[in-house]
């Protein structure tokens, strides 16, 4: 991770000082352990400040929208394959994106961590793949392994789609399918138990909007939740309004989504909204064989279609 | 207490499946009258937002109907909505709202026989189903009640 550090500071001082970049998106120290925030360095000494570890958990694609300048992007696999999206969706274009591949070894769940820590984190050091956390019950001492979010436990594609200039070599991809334990478990109740099961979930939800914001895809100019001709969605945390507004973003994800994680690791309230999004995902790519991002050529699942798709639910 | 009437929301395209209603209107096809009948363009129109707006102002059930594939009157909506149905037919029942709710069909404007008794089919399943409970925001007393 070190040398993840470095390289991507290196890269990006070059990029800035040749003026090939006027900016490049990356991640500097958060002002609390356990946490990196994302950073805009504009001059080359700005670019000394960019760190990258375990905790770069938000998606930084959600930067690049309708960018106009030429863009450096640190990005890790799902990061890459968001600003594969966001170059289909016409946000930016491909000239404009200089990509610093980041081969990834996976985010840490903020909640593993604090659970490990017993409290607040007070410092947090990771070495070799080792992470340790400081809280006043002491030092613990755990493998980064089992701490992983756990769409980066499933993840598919590690290494970066698109990477211009790749800050170490790929790293090997630890999964060959996808993992759809969670969401099969879901499908197999009945329906009353789904709505319950997804009242509880949703339960806790106060609409902070944590999980659109920090999405990639969400930056239509007036979001469905703000329309009031016609109003499609209360406001407030009524558990019918909550449930249309998780319901339509997911909906909106469809076919888009890079299981990148963001709108869990963004949500104050530790709500799993990747069970809904992942349920589209999951869909997608047993109808269509579609996976998100992959490439900048092909249309995405809800853009494109063939003579013969699936129907069998159609009278 | 006199039998459920669902009442079910259903979005004809314009070209296609509205012109079958029409038909089995002036054949005297007949099927109870629990519809309600919005004309759309086409059913690519259809956005899931209308779907889950229907449902919460209280509808029984949705029944979406547009052109065969291929007959498109826009040459290709219909491909697009299909994939689109799809996934909110999973979506909604993956949060528990029952299959027998959401109807889909491809009707076209010849078809009047068909359409009375794909309308026959879809009232009298979700008459089974009973009221709507989910996605209304103000429950009714019975329901509440209940």
């Amino acid at each position: 991770m070190i040398n993840y550090t470095e390289n991507i500071r290196k890269i990006s001082g070059d990029l800035l000082k040749s003026g090939k970049v006027d900016v490049v998106i990356g991640y500097k120290k958060g002002t609390l352990p356990g946490i990196n925030e994302p950073f805009l360095a504009r001059t080359p000494e700005d670019a000394q400040k960019l760190v990258w570890d375990s905790q770069c958990r938000l998606n930084l694609a959600n930067y690049l929208t309708n960018r106009k300048e030429n863009v450096g992007i640190v990005a890790k696999g799902c990061d890459s394959r968001n600003i594969a999206t966001h170059i289909i969706e016409h946000r930016v274009t491909r000239e404009q994106v200089t990509v610093i591949g980041v081969p990834c070894t996976g985010m840490t769940d903020k909640n593993k961590l604090r659970e490990l820590a017993g409290g607040e984190i007070t410092a947090l050091t990771e070495k070799d793949g080792i992470i340790t956390v400081t809280s006043r019950h002491g030092e613990k001492t755990v493998e980064k392994q089992d701490l992983l979010q756990s769409n980066c436990a499933n993840c598919l594609h590690r290494n970066p789609v698109i990477n211009d200039i790749p800050c170490a070599d790929p790293v090997p991809e630890i999964n060959t399918a996808r993992n759809d334990a969670e969401i099969k478990a879901i499908e197999a109740m009945s329906p009353a138990d789904k709505w319950a099961f997804f009242e509880d979930l949703l339960s806790t939800c106060t609409r902070c909007y944590a999980c659109k914001n920090a999405c990639p895809l969400c930056y239509c100019p007036t979001c469905f939740v703000d329309e009031s001709r016609p109003q499609w969605v209360g406001k407030g945390d009524d558990p019918i309004d909550v449930r249309t507004y998780h319901t339509l973003r997911a909906f909106h994800c469809a076919g888009r989504c890079t299981d990148c994680g963001a709108c869990e690791a963004a949500c104050p309230m530790n709500i799993k909204v990747r069970l809904l999004t992942g349920k589209m995902e999951k869909s997608c790519f047993e109808r269509y064989g579609w996976e998100a991002g992959l490439n900048t050529e092909v249309r995405p699942a809800l853009d494109t279609f063939t003579l013969h798709d699936p129907e069998e639910f159609i009278k | 207490m006199t039998e459920f009437e669902p009442k079910i929301i259903t979005f004809l395209c314009n070209w296609c499946s509205y012109g079958a209603a029409d038909l089995a209107g002036v054949s005297r096809f007949q099927y109870p009258p629990n519809m309600r009948v919005i004309r759309v363009p086409c059913s690519g129109r259809i956005s899931p937002k209308m779907v889950l707006a229907a449902l919460r102002k209280g509808v029984d059930g949705i029944w979406v109907s547009g052109c065969h594939p291929g007959d498109c009157h826009y040459i290709e909506g219909n491909y697009y909505a299909r994939r689109k149905f799809t996934l909110l037919k999973e979506l909604l029942e993956f949060q528990g709202i029952e299959p027998g709710r959401i109807h889909f069909s491809w009707i076209s404007s010849a078809e009047g026989v068909k359409f009375a008794q794909v309308a026959n089919e879809v009232i009298s399943e979700v008459k089974k189903l009973g009221p709507a409970k989910h996605f209304i925001k103000c429950a009714p007393k019975e329901i509440a009640a209940a």
